[in-house]
């Protein structure tokens, strides 16, 4: 998949994609079975979390922008899905869709925005739009305020898929997932993902090659708003609720752990990243403040002694494995 | 009873004075975040935390050690930049030579350790910090009621901030340090230990946060969630005002601290999102902010 973009795709380049195909087999065929193993609801949970931080991994990893704010587009697409299933009735299938299309029409004003600055501004620029967007969802009428929207109903997807059965919502939420997972593989290689890299790498080299970067840096944003959208409007139909809990500045934070325990930058990590959180979570979450605390330990020992993450740290090992 | 725009006076100079109040907190952290970005060239983001330490600070003096308001006006700065120093040296000099992003990971995640391990202690309700005698009581000033306190906060604000414009502007150290900030490499080739003047001017950005948290405990209570969402309006000021100057910094937060209080009179609805709105107007027409140079 990864080799037809490449015209000369070295012998590296090929064992990556070698690599890349293995383990998205290992990855899927841990997912097929997990129901049997481990509580459907809680790998839904992580399924959702895990695809939210792969679409900012997009944006971080391979754009080299770091948004403290993709909690507006988790939450308000969350709200946009919750409202379409119960308000309008729609079926679960377009009621997720009008939640990703939600996040990424939010994500066009906030891109054009939070681009125009770069690095440490572009952070406070996010964080500081998606507490505008929490305030609004805070006030206006049509997210229920604290309460938020609840018992959505889960309803039959495309018709016949009945999400009221436990395994039936789980392996659609797995589809939405893959579908979402195998989508941004494909943006990070291709063309578009590669002129991505070299901004990252270095934005006045890639305005001196002819590159419109902000016009790049806006689409990875947009791309990066909508995924993160698909998977808020999916949660929320899992879950059956829409709350403040998401648009909060909190959530732009866990999803920058998850991103940065994983590896930033690699295809996997933030699905491992979110696992991890999401199961932690699970054990200290009765324990409220010790959680917070957790996570802050967390991001200081990833940044001062663990950058690459997890599975950054493990693909170095295996390629020095190779090499050596 | 007089009015403007069909709200009567007194409404609106209380809200102006609340603004001017907020607006005094703002310039103070910004003012600190500024110093600190300067020269370390990292957004700390551990600031609301260090603004909320310097409350708990003179809570503890007070009903530990017996210390008034005034003492703690003095001390708990610096304890809370000593704290500021700790994490320098430990952690913050590590990250010099790597992407700015990981600093302001790294004060995000100490932020978050610490305001946890105050909720663990102290739970969300917050302590109360009576105002010092000195300071209780106001005037009367015809048009509106003036509290005594809150007049101190803006004008000690406003001294403390003139005084860290002077420092900078014109002392021979600040001169040090403006240097350090367009080249370090150099200034220490004449000698200077600039690595013993990032800790300082990082203990000192943090010690400023520390002297807003103790100002603000009579008015605001001390609780452990205080700057958390105060650092992220502190952050869309900084991105208003752009980080180049001091007097930016200053005159940003007390301009946006007066609009967010005439807004709660105007257009309530608003006030809390009034100042991102202005910050998403200013990126705009004027990127690098009102007082910013790119």
């Amino acid at each position: 998949m990864a080799d037809q973009y490449k015209p000369h795709a070295s012998r590296d380049d090929a064992a990556e994609a070698r690599y890349d195909r293995r383990a998205f087999l290992v990855m899927m065929a841990l997912f097929l079975v997990a129901p049997a193993v481990v509580y459907p609801v809680f790998v839904m949970k992580a399924l959702c979390f895990a695809l939210f931080a792969c679409a900012f991994n997009l944006l971080l990893g391979f754009g080299g922008l770091l948004s403290f704010g993709h909690s507006m587009f988790l939450g308000m697409a969350g709200y946009a899905s919750a409202h379409a299933a119960k308000v309008w009735g729609l079926p679960p299938e377009f009621a997720i869709l009008a939640g990703a299309a939600a996040a990424t029409l939010l994500g066009v004003p906030t891109g054009l925005l939070a681009i125009r600055r770069q690095g440490i501004y572009f952070a406070m620029i996010t964080l500081a739009l998606a507490q505008m967007v929490f305030f609004f969802c805070l006030q206006v009428p049509f997210t229920g305020g604290e309460d938020g929207i609840q018992s959505v109903p889960r309803g039959h997807f495309v018709g016949f898929l009945d999400l009221r059965n436990m395994t039936v919502l789980y392996y659609v939420v797995l589809a939405i997932f893959t579908a979402g997972f195998l989508l941004i593989y494909r943006i990070i290689h291709s063309p578009f993902g590669q002129v991505l890299k070299a901004i990252r790498e270095n934005e006045p080299r890639a305005t001196s090659l002819g590159y419109r970067t902000e016009h790049y840096k806006l689409a990875a944003f947009v791309l990066s708003a909508g995924l993160a959208g698909l998977a808020g409007a999916t949660k929320a139909i899992v879950f059956q609720l829409a709350s403040l809990t998401d648009v909060h500045w909190t959530m732009s934070g866990e999803v920058v752990l998850m991103t940065l325990l994983g590896g930033m930058g690699t295809i996997f990590g933030p699905v491992v990243g979110a696992f991890a959180i999401i199961t932690m979570e699970n054990y200290l979450a009765e324990l409220g403040s010790w959680f917070t605390i957790t996570q802050g330990a967390i991001f200081v020992v990833c940044v001062l002694a663990f950058r690459r993450g997890l599975i950054g740290e493990l693909e170095a090992w295996l390629r020095r494995r190779r090499a050596g | 009873m007089t009015e403007i725009f069909g709200k009567p006076l007194p409404v609106i100079m209380g809200q102006l004075l609340i603004g001017l109040i907020n607006g005094s907190f703002y310039a103070l952290l910004s003012l600190g975040l500024a110093v600190i970005f300067g020269l370390l060239n990292i957004i700390n983001f551990t600031h609301g935390a260090q603004y909320m330490m310097g409350a708990f600070a003179a809570y503890f003096l007070l009903n530990k050690l017996g210390l008034n308001y005034w003492w703690a006006f003095a001390i708990a700065p610096l304890i809370v930049g000593a704290t500021g120093v700790v994490i320098e040296r430990l952690m913050l000099s590590r990250l010099y030579k790597l992407d700015h992003l990981y600093g302001l990971l790294l004060t995000f995640g100490i932020a978050l350790i610490i305001q946890g391990a105050f909720r663990h202690e102290f739970g969300s309700a917050g302590l109360p910090y009576s105002i010092p005698e000195e300071l209780s009581g106001g005037n009367n000033l015809g048009f509106m009621f003036l509290p005594k306190y809150r007049a101190w906060v803006i004008v000690a604000s406003l001294g403390v901030c003139i005084a860290t414009w002077f420092i900078i502007e014109r002392t021979r150290l600040g001169a040090y340090l403006r240097a350090a900030t367009e080249n370090p490499a150099m200034v220490q080739s004449f000698g200077i230990n600039v690595p013993r003047m990032i800790t300082l001017t990082y203990g000192f950005g943090v010690a400023l946060a520390g002297l807003a948290g103790v100002m603000a405990a009579p008015i605001y209570q001390v609780n452990p969630l205080m700057g958390a969402d105060t650092i992220i309006v502190v952050f869309a000021v900084v991105v208003i005002g752009g980080m180049g100057s001091i007097m930016g910094a200053v005159v940003t937060g007390f301009g946006l601290g007066v609009i967010e209080g005439l807004t709660k009179v105007f257009y309530p609805e608003a006030s809390n999102t009034v100042i991102f709105v202005i910050m998403a107007i200013v990126l705009m027409f004027r990127p690098q902010g009102l007082f910013g140079s790119r």
